[in-house]
């Protein structure tokens, strides 16, 4: 009989934590089949968020470090520059990217730093308890803003991938979302590219993954899908972003 | 062969002699000799030299390297080494080795780029949150920077656990003859727990995460276990005619320099005076300490700073002897004569003393 469905070898078997629809273990898993599809299982070290993805050592069955929140691209310059040959990728959340750990995304992308990143915006912090991040929407509504952002006061969302695409050092970069079967196909196509760059030498590259938070939403899992296709995809719009080699 | 160097560059010159082949840090006066020695020596020796963004980007370096298996060092001082806290906390708790040099400049604040020791408090009692220390060797010529640097690779290595060489800003300057030691091959084999990618192995994981109580107590008692072994293990201190003083003084790094210059000024005028340098700040070398003591009558702490050792001295002393402290700060060194003074002082008798008892 012919296995058409399978975990991934870079998977262990324990059960993920996540919140009914979330949709970090989709993601995880398309983490892991790039992983088996490049044969690097062995050769990779990844670098955990801290963030509702901080457990990621526990279901990827590879060598990982766990990081400082915000500084992943910093531990995996320190693990890159010491094994050039190996392949090293981060995994990281809005709050732990896009706030806490802006300058070391930045830098690590205009040194071209030759890693990998796996940008999972999901528009709030998760882990904290549904906390304002800086990709929530304008009016979203989160613990700390009750009444819907205020742009007057809390400014708005960054665009990260259009703002790390301006940095010569940027080779790939993609902007994709798992709301659909069809969209999580593609986004598995967006991670091959990114770990194919990085396994070619050419550059830093990073997939940023439009994500729910149902719980932190206060959304059904089927509505927040929905919500993700209405109100994140005009704000933040799927494209790839940036392509400097046209790999 | 002896070598004319300055402080900051042997520091650096002895991390490639103990293997280490990358560093990560930011500018900050007054250590700068350290990554401009480096940016240069390292890639020549096949190495890694990175000016990171930050302070807190550095530090998040070493945390990666050190997790890859590399001997790796990073440098700063005052506001730069308050930034790497957190990062020290983390290396601590992940059980990551790696060397931390902090050439002391003054503080609080922006403070000033002058010499300083008031790091004192933050180097010896972890700096970070949570439960952990770091040893910490207090150098106190050109000579022991090179020393220490090297001994400090070992001694990380050794307990997996960053180790920090706190200097100041006199001795970074300093110019004076070294012998260097010999060159050790960079050794990044023998750390089986590093992740260096699972190849024929069960998956390594570095963190220091432990969500569940019981596990981290567990984790905390491990980390306790090998703080005391270093206790046990890790002792030095120098000390300086002692057997006879009646009056020991107690001072690190550059004061404690001065202090010997001013033991030696002071015993040509018949005053019983001696001089316990610790040279482990944490641990804090106690046994020696008190095996200095077998004709005192009271005890002088020098420190550049308004007075952080002398906590540990009193500790140690333990109200068995008074302990006085004399102290200068803004990046002022005290001078030999303003010690032989303070000497002096605790001659006349207790009723017209002017110094102050710690
Ligand atoms: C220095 C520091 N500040 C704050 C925190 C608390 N904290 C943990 S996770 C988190 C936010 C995570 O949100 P995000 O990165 O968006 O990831 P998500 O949980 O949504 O996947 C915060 C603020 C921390 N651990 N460390």
């Amino acid at each position: 009989m012919n296995a058409v469905f399978a975990r991934p070898r870079a998977m262990t078997e324990q059960k993920t934590h996540y919140c009914p629809g979330c949709t970090h273990g989709i993601i995880h898993r398309m983490v892991a089949e790039v992983i088996d599809e490049l044969g690097i299982r062995e050769d990779t070290v990844g670098v955990a968020p801290v963030g509702c993805a901080v457990f990621l050592y526990n279901y990827l069955d590879i060598d990982m470090q766990e990081s400082a929140h915000g500084r992943a691209p910093a531990v995996a310059t320190g693990i890159k520059r010491v094994l050039p040959d190996r392949i090293v990728f981060t995994y990281q959340g809005d709050g732990d990217l896009a706030s806490i750990g802006t300058a070391e995304i930045i830098h690590a992308a205009a040194r071209g730093e030759n890693i990998t990143t796996v940008f999972v915006n999901n528009a709030i912090y998760g882990m904290t308890g549904g906390q304002m991040a800086p990709t929530t929407l304008p009016g979203q509504f989160t613990s700390t803003s009750k009444a819907g952002r205020n742009t007057q006061s809390a400014g708005f969302p960054i665009r990260v991938s259009e703002m790390l695409a301006t940095l010569e050092g940027a080779t790939y970069i993609s902007r994709v979302s798992v709301h659909n079967p069809a969209h999580v196909i593609r986004a598995k196509k967006a991670l091959l590219k990114a770990f194919t760059v990085q396994k070619q030498g050419l550059g830093f590259s990073m997939v940023e993954v439009l994500s729910t938070c149902p719980t932190n939403w206060g959304l059904k899992p089927t509505e927040a899908l929905a919500w993700l296709e209405e109100k994140m995809i005009p704000y933040y719009p799927l494209d790839e972003v940036k392509n400097r080699l046209e790999v | 062969m002896r070598t004319l160097m300055k402080g900051n560059e042997a520091i650096g010159e002895a991390a490639v002699r103990a293997g280490c082949r990358c560093f990560f840090g930011y500018p900050i006066t007054p250590q700068n000799e350290i990554p401009e020695y480096l940016s240069g020596r390292l890639p020549e020796a096949g190495g890694v030299f990175l000016q990171a963004e930050s302070e807190i980007a550095a530090i998040n370096m070493v945390f990666g390297a050190a997790g890859a298996g590399a001997r790796v060092m990073t440098s700063s001082s005052g506001p730069g080494i308050s930034l790497k806290q957190e990062g020290i906390s983390f290396l601590a708790g992940a059980e990551l080795p790696c060397v931390i040099v902090n050439i002391m400049r003054g503080g609080p604040g922006l403070g000033s780029i002058q010499p300083g020791q008031a790091d004192y408090f933050q180097a010896t009692r972890g700096g970070g949150h949570g439960d952990y220390r770091t040893i910490v060797l207090a150098p106190c010529s050109v000579q022991e920077m090179v020393d220490f640097t090297y001994w400090a690779f070992e001694l990380a290595d050794r307990y997996r656990s960053p180790v920090l060489v706190l200097a100041d800003g006199v001795l970074g300057q300093l110019m004076e003859p070294v012998t260097l030691p010999p060159e050790l091959k960079p050794d990044n084999g023998n750390k089986p727990w590093a992740t260096t990618g699972c190849r024929g192995r069960k998956r390594n994981v570095i963190k220091s995460l432990y969500l569940n109580p019981e596990e981290l107590e567990a984790h905390n008692k491990k980390l306790q276990e090998k703080f005391g072994l270093m206790q046990r293990e890790v002792n030095r201190a120098e000390k300086y005619r002692v057997e006879d003083a009646e009056t020991v003084l107690v001072a690190f790094g550059i004061s404690a320099r001065i202090s010997m210059a001013a033991v030696e000024a002071v015993r040509e005028e018949g005053i019983k005076a001696g001089l316990l340098r610790p040279i482990t700040l944490w641990p804090f070398p106690e046994g020696i300490l008190q095996s200095s003591l077998p004709k005192a009558k009271k005890v002088l702490v020098v420190e550049m700073s308004a007075g952080q050792m002398v906590e540990d001295v009193k500790l140690t002393v333990s109200g068995k002897l008074p302990v006085y402290f004399y102290g200068r700060t803004g990046g002022l060194l005290p001078s030999a004569e303003e010690i032989q003074t303070q000497i002096k002082l605790l001659e006349v008798k207790v009723s017209e003393r002017s110094l102050c008892q710690a």
